[in-house]
């Protein structure tokens, strides 16, 4: 009795954080305006405008989780290999910039980047061409990227230095090279942690809104500005809730692969 | 045993629950009572918070919003007893349509003579009579543009589908203004209604589209500032703080006329304090209150008062160009999905 009391905020915080919340989404996607019951917000993700919108999120997210692991997993063996015995000083470094709100760190690369942006000045005193990605699909995956970054390099690098050094220098001492020991050894190992670093990536990647807002300069749609849109500027919170359920469907599925993946939560940050 | 710490435990959660709640409660009361105002963010001029305290006895707490439409559901459900809101004229008129705002009662407001005639008809087609509201600011919707960045005069909505201006344009982010631009160039009412025009002028957006360089709202002067655009769609509030920081710059409003937006003050049926929302509104349409907020916000404020003091015209339209001119009117959200479906067929194209 006197253990179970403890767990009373936490109750309270997944009843009031989530379980209300997630009822009063659903009760909004299942209704229309009057409060009748339809499907039809859920089914809209099928139109034309919807379904672009969301394949161009499927696309710039995959396209931002996959620079972000190539990125991610070599400066993790660098880490975990470097002798300078100041590891921990070197992830601190990486992860110094979530110190900041990420709305200023993505507002910082819209000044950075506009056509008359610091980049194309400094570009332009030395004499090199511009450089014009900003309001372009390249742009908003710069910045998933540089946003998302320390979330993919946080689990693998925690990971990898979770692997016992014996089993490697036992493969080095059974005659296999540094590529057999990386293939046959540090990846099957990291996996845990490369599954929670893509799922941190990926799924914020998918529904971003802010990101594109700012670096596409309106003209990249993805189905997070749609989103928001509907809950703002079109007041329709009925079809907002509706879409923001289809896109739940995509949470579900990347939390059934990382706990297919990651069964003894070892790519935990924590 | 058990059940005394069961006891205290549910003590300290509630008395912590009570001091989560408590942040956000009355602090100290003024001695005649408290005003809560809802305001857009930094919409006026924080100093006089405590010269409005000093002069009433009230004590005042003001929270913020960004948006109308983050405002409404907070009105519309009485989720917090507010006594005095901000708002805009579509929203006024949509609070209006829900029978949501009070009578103000014009004895309490005799500042209420301070505001200028010009803006009267544009807030009669809103609130009949203005029985319900009273201006905070106004201004249009214009073309801003760099001197050195275009060529010969600008002085229509059609400039912005010159193709010698491609990727130099900064269009609204925002639906209704991005129609009443395509509305004012093809004729049409920027509050239609029909279908068909409704299309038109989206087919219009959409050959427009890509010369824009960007779609902004609030970031469009900082990208006008820096030189990174020739042109941007923009209020006219806008335009004394622009012009500070890059004196290229220079603003019109197009000749086929457009949108004139009015902020107004008004106050919720549900207010707590109907004498104190009145008091605060007298006081904003005080001559030294418009004063101090035109410095403040550089926005044009619609007050006899300080007229003289607005010495950039764009600020104060004559009347041959007002004529020409609409009022964002709240069309009803079946309207305004069958909007929101061709402005998305628009985004996505």
């Amino acid at each position: 009795m006197s253990k179970k009391i403890f767990s009373g905020p936490f109750l309270l915080f997944i009843i009031c954080g989530t379980i209300v919340p997630l009822g009063v989404i659903t009760f909004y996607g299942i209704t229309d305006r009057s409060g009748a019951f339809t499907l039809e917000n859920i089914t809209a993700i099928t139109t034309g405008e919807h379904m672009e919108a969301l394949l161009l999120a499927l696309g710039l997210a995959l396209i931002s989780t996959v620079i972000c692991l190539v990125i991610a997993f070599p400066l993790g063996l660098i880490l975990k290999d470097s002798k300078l015995g100041k590891k921990g000083f070197m992830v601190f470094i990486f992860i110094l910039p979530m110190w900041m709100n990420f709305l200023l760190r993505t507002m910082a690369w819209q000044v950075l980047l506009e056509r008359n942006g610091i980049i194309n000045q400094v570009l332009g005193l030395i004499g090199l061409p511009d450089l014009n990605i900003i309001n372009t699909p390249t742009a908003v995956v710069l910045g998933m990227v540089y946003d998302y970054l320390p979330f993919m390099i946080l689990p693998i690098y925690n990971a990898l230095i979770k692997i016992d050094k014996n089993v490697i220098e036992a493969a080095y001492d059974l005659g296999a090279g540094y590529r057999q020991v990386l293939q046959k050894i540090i990846i099957p190992l990291s996996v845990p942690g490369i599954v929670s670093g893509v799922t941190m990536v990926f799924v914020p990647s998918l529904t971003t809104f802010a990101v594109s807002n700012m670096l596409g300069g309106g003209k990249v749609n993805l189905i997070g500005n749609i989103i928001e849109q509907e809950f703002t500027a079109s007041s329709n919170w009925n079809l907002g809730a509706g879409l923001s359920l289809v896109m739940m469907i995509f949470i579900v599925i990347s939390m059934a692969f990382i706990e297919k993946f990651d069964r003894n939560g070892e790519g935990n940050i924590i | 045993m058990k059940k005394i710490k069961a006891v205290v435990l549910i003590l300290i959660m509630a008395m912590s629950l009570t001091l989560l709640t408590g942040c956000g409660g009355k602090k100290s009361e003024g001695e005649n009572g408290t005003l809560y105002v809802y305001c857009f963010g930094d919409y006026f001029d924080p100093e006089l918070q405590q010269d409005f305290e000093e002069a009433t006895g009230y004590k005042l707490i003001v929270d913020l919003f960004d948006t109308n439409e983050e405002m409404y559901p907070v009105v519309k459900n009485n989720t917090a007893d507010y006594d005095v809101i901000c708002a805009s004229d579509y929203m006024i008129e949509k609070l209006l349509s829900e029978d949501l705002l009070a009578e103000i009662n014009y004895d309490n407001v005799p500042n209420a003579d301070n505001v200028m005639d010009n803006v009267k008809p544009f807030m009669e087609e809103f609130d009949p009579g203005m029985k319900h509201s009273l201006p905070h600011t106004w201004g249009t919707y214009g073309i801003m543009y760099n001197k050195t960045m275009v060529n010969g005069a600008i002085d229509s909505w059609n400039v912005l589908w010159d193709e010698q201006y491609k990727d130099q344009i900064v269009m609204p982010n925002s639906m209704r203004e991005g129609y009443m631009i395509a509305a004012k160039k093809l004729g049409y009412s920027m509050n239609t209604t029909d279908e068909g025009e409704l299309s038109a002028m989206t087919d219009a957006l959409i050959e427009q589209k890509p010369l824009a360089y960007s779609f902004a709202n609030d970031s469009a002067r900082e990208i006008m500032i820096g030189d990174s655009a020739a042109m941007a769609v923009i209020t006219s509030g806008e335009v004394i703080y622009s012009k500070e920081y890059n004196e290229n710059l220079e603003f019109v409003i197009p000749k086929e006329g457009t949108e004139v937006w009015t902020d107004c003050w008004a106050i919720p049926k549900t207010a707590k304090n109907k004498e104190g929302a009145e008091a605060w509104i007298n006081f904003m349409l005080s001559k030294e209150v418009a004063e101090t907020n035109f410095e403040y916000l550089t926005y044009a404020i619609p007050n006899k008062e300080i007229a003289d003091l607005i010495d950039e015209p764009v600020l104060n339209p004559p009347e041959d160009v007002l004529a020409k001119c609409e009022t964002l009117r709240n069309l009803g959200s079946d309207v305004d999905a069958v909007y929101s479906k061709y402005w998305k067929k628009y985004k996505a194209d």
